[in-house]
């Protein structure tokens, strides 16, 4: 109990302290609020002041990530919204806290129902942002979202959303999941092609 | 591969030879999916004592009770473990559902206290010779005990998920709507909220009072309640303990929970198998990548399915990342407690930053993972995250680890605020079922990842930590040590990953439970962490407990505190380390 413990301790912080200044020289003005400098604070190689200046500098966000979910559809040639989704229900099924609603359309002259949703509501405030509608979607009608900022002044009228919210372009899906997309359409491309073997 | 197939020997073994034993009073448990022996209740007390003293089952880690409306029938649950290791054996009590009363197991495991007050706070089972049974997670003057099958929530809408309102004639409803403030609660009938007067927690100060004369001391000094929390800084959330105080020292003390508690249970009953396990990350969500893993073993042996070997693998380097993760925090947040401020807490944030990173880019999450699926992981790893992973656990843990132990391990005001603080002997801490980390700093050196393998934990190498002291500077050592074991199995998880599918079959969201019971536990970085699960072949499990150990390690805290000064139970806190989202559930 001489103290040593305290000093030696103190040296680390003092390490990290330097280590700040020595990165940031390095880095002459590149540091902060430019991308590279994010992508450095938050590097295995990251030493010294790691925080990142949120809203003046974003995190990019995997492709993986998820927020809430929303819903694909095709862009028709005259601008027409085309939705992926049948609505078949499974995504209502599966959700945990059960926020989805989904009313399906129904021919008014068969009575039969028809694959497209009448009305889509998505309560975001129960939305447990679990994926499992986007997992088990058959037809990649849903999709998590990677827009976090979801803030509103009035919660009780803004959160639930209906199609009119929900609908988004296959373009955009395209670029925030490149991959996924490419995935899939692939797959939808062999799945097209099978008959005909 | 020796050990799977003998265990199943030695576990029955065990029960045939409870029954030749008591052949009057203990039978084989025979229905179909399930294991273990059946005690009649009068005889409870005796075959456990048998237990534990004759036939070395020492360490009673879960007792919970499951409500069987149909057959008018409830029963209590115990898994018993020995200290040594290896399987262990579940036995179970029977009596109707209109008198629920069994003898109460504390006189010879003292480490059912708490769990057993919330057996009988949610399923309404009175355990007879419990010295203070008293509701734990609910309040006083609540009505019913919401884990018993008839009893309905004041919103209640279907027995079981998915409800039939929202598809095909979805008419969206608020949740406001549905379940408004202040016509959410049933009231016993007798009672008016609006001429209630609060109570003053007469119960609780009752129960204090018998544990200090318990004490006997025959100098008269004036004893002072101090009442920490809900809203203390150190406690880590919403937890509140009653410390009854001469001078500055502490006679006793009461933890008081269940702030944050939500019935975790109930919910995951209404839900699909498939649908717990979201809910699972809210438990301890500092580490969801372990409660996720005990929850899918748990299904995993009712459905018997296989994860494919890369799925194990994955499965193995998430959840030691988790320990990681969950040590730095545990350890930063002591420091915190004991008055370090932020710095150390930070330090160990930027690494669990770092890891966090790696579970958003693989699970699609940063806390709330819901990584693992049933017979395998929910997604392979993207590209560029194994070379993260790699970078993560050879150059930057191991020297970031290092530096931590250098900063604080012999820093002498950690040392004398925390050694000889809060010890628990290796005997107590058996007794008082405790786990993990707390467990293996009183020199017991029990880790289920050794004790009782799981997934394939048996191929690696590493250590069991093991410190002797049982006080607070053993834990946060235990903590430092067994994240440089985590680095170690992750490093060889990493080099032997092999290629492949990581999920067996097709995934699915309708997944088929055969009736039965089954019990999956792992090391999570607490402690044992278990899920035991009764299907009845429905899409919904029938009973889902969680044996949690941040609530269990509670169990102890008042032997670990009483002697002490008032300051050191935020250090004793801090060193067991807990997280209210699980101590409440």
């Amino acid at each position: 109990m001489d103290g040593m413990g305290i000093v030696k301790g103190m040296g680390v912080t003092l390490r990290r302290f330097l280590g700040t200044f020595v990165d940031d020289l390095k880095w002459l003005g590149k540091r902060y609020y430019t991308e590279e400098g994010v992508a450095r604070r938050r590097s295995t190689d990251t030493r010294g002041i790691f925080t990142v200046q949120y809203p003046e500098e974003k995190l990019p966000v995997p492709e993986e990530f998820r927020y809430v979910p929303f819903l694909v559809y095709e862009e028709g040639q005259d601008g027409e919204k085309k939705p992926r989704c049948t609505s078949c229900g499974i995504c209502a099924k599966v959700c945990p806290p059960q926020c989805i609603w989904i009313e399906r359309t129904v021919n008014p002259n068969t009575g039969r129902p028809v694959p497209e949703p009448k009305a889509f509501y998505i309560d975001i405030d129960i939305c447990m942002n679990c994926g499992f509608c986007a997992e088990f979607c058959p037809f990649d009608a849903i999709k998590m979202d990677h827009d976090y900022e979801l803030s509103v002044y009035d919660r009780h009228q803004k959160d639930i959303y209906d199609l009119v919210h929900l609908l988004k372009p296959v373009s955009y899906y395209a670029t925030i999941r490149p991959k996924n997309y490419a995935l899939e359409e692939a797959a939808w491309a062999k799945a097209a092609h099978k008959p005909m073997d | 591969m020796s050990e799977q197939t003998v265990a199943p020997v030695l576990e029955r073994s065990i029960e045939n030879e409870l029954v030749t034993r008591f052949p009057e009073c203990v039978s084989l448990d025979t229905r179909k999916g399930y294991s273990g022996v059946l005690v009649k209740p009068e005889n409870l007390i005796e075959v456990a004592t048998a237990l534990r003293d004759d036939l070395g089952y020492d360490y009673l880690v879960s007792v919970t009770g499951t409500d069987y409306l149909p057959e008018g029938m409830m029963e209590t649950v115990y898994h018993i473990y020995k200290a040594t290791g290896g399987p262990g054996l579940v036995f179970k009590a029977q009596f109707p559902r209109d008198h629920a009363v069994v003898p109460s197991l504390v006189p010879v495991f003292p480490g059912a206290d708490l769990q057993e007050r919330e057996t009988w706070d949610l399923l309404g089972i009175r355990f007879e010779g419990h010295p203070d049974l008293r509701r734990i997670l609910l309040w006083e003057g609540f009505e019913g005990h919401p884990l018993r099958k008839d009893w309905r929530e004041p919103f209640f809408e279907e027995e079981a998920k998915p409800f039939k309102s929202r598809w095909p004639e979805g008419h969206i409803q608020r949740a406001e709507d549905k379940n408004p403030f202040s016509n959410n609660v049933a009231y016993p009938p007798d009672f008016d909220p609006d001429s209630w007067v609060e109570d003053k927690d007469s119960m609780l100060y009752e129960s204090l009072k018998r544990s200090i004369k318990q004490q006997g001391s025959d100098i008269q000094t004036d004893i002072v309640m101090v009442n920490m929390g809900p809203q203390h800084p150190s406690t880590h959330g919403v937890f509140r303990m009653v410390v009854a105080l001469s001078g500055e020292t502490i006679v006793s003390l009461k933890p008081v929970m269940g702030y944050l508690h939500r019935n975790h249970e109930k919910i995951a009953e209404r839900n699909t198998y498939l649908q717990i396990m979201p809910y699972t990350d809210r438990l301890d969500y500092l580490s969801s990548m372990s409660n996720n893993f005990g929850y899918a073993l748990a299904v995993e042996k009712l459905t018997g399915a296989r994860p494919p070997e890369r799925a194990e693998y994955l499965r193995v380097i998430m959840a030691e990342f988790t320990r990681i993760c969950n040590h730095l925090f545990a350890i930063g947040s002591l420091l915190n407690d004991l008055g370090a401020y932020f710095t150390p807490i930070l330090y160990a944030i930027e690494e669990r930053e770092l890891i966090l990173d790696v579970f958003e880019a693989v699970a699609g999450s940063r806390m709330m993972c819901n990584y693992f699926r049933f017979g395998g992981v929910a997604r392979d790893l993207p590209e560029g995250i194994l070379e993260q992973i790699r970078k993560i656990a050879f150059d930057r843990l191991p020297p970031k680890i290092d530096e931590l132990d250098l900063y604080l391990t012999n820093n002498e005001i950690i040392r004398s605020r925390t050694e000889g603080v809060g010890v628990l002997t290796p005997e107590q801490a058996i007794a008082y079922s405790a786990a993990g980390p707390v467990l293996r700093a009183s020199g017991v050196p029990y880790d289920i990842r050794r004790a009782d393998p799981y997934s394939i934990y048996d191929r690696f190498d590493f250590d069991v930590v093991v410190h002797y002291h049982g006080d607070a500077y053993d834990r946060y050592l235990v903590r430092i040590e067994e994240m440089r074991q985590s680095v170690r199995i992750i490093q060889q998880a990493v080099k032997d990953l092999p290629g492949g599918p990581i999920q067996e079959g097709k995934p699915q969201y309708q997944v088929r439970v055969p009736a039965g019971e089954a019990y999956g536990r792992v090391e999570g970085p607490k402690g044992e962490l278990g899920f035991y699960v009764v299907a009845n072949g429905k899409p919904n499990p029938w009973r889902y407990h969680v044996r949690a150990p941040s609530f269990i390690n509670l169990t102890p805290y008042e032997l670990m505190c009483v002697g002490n000064k008032v300051a050191d139970t935020v250090a004793i806190l801090g060193s067991i380390d807990i997280v209210l989202g699980e101590v409440d559930r």
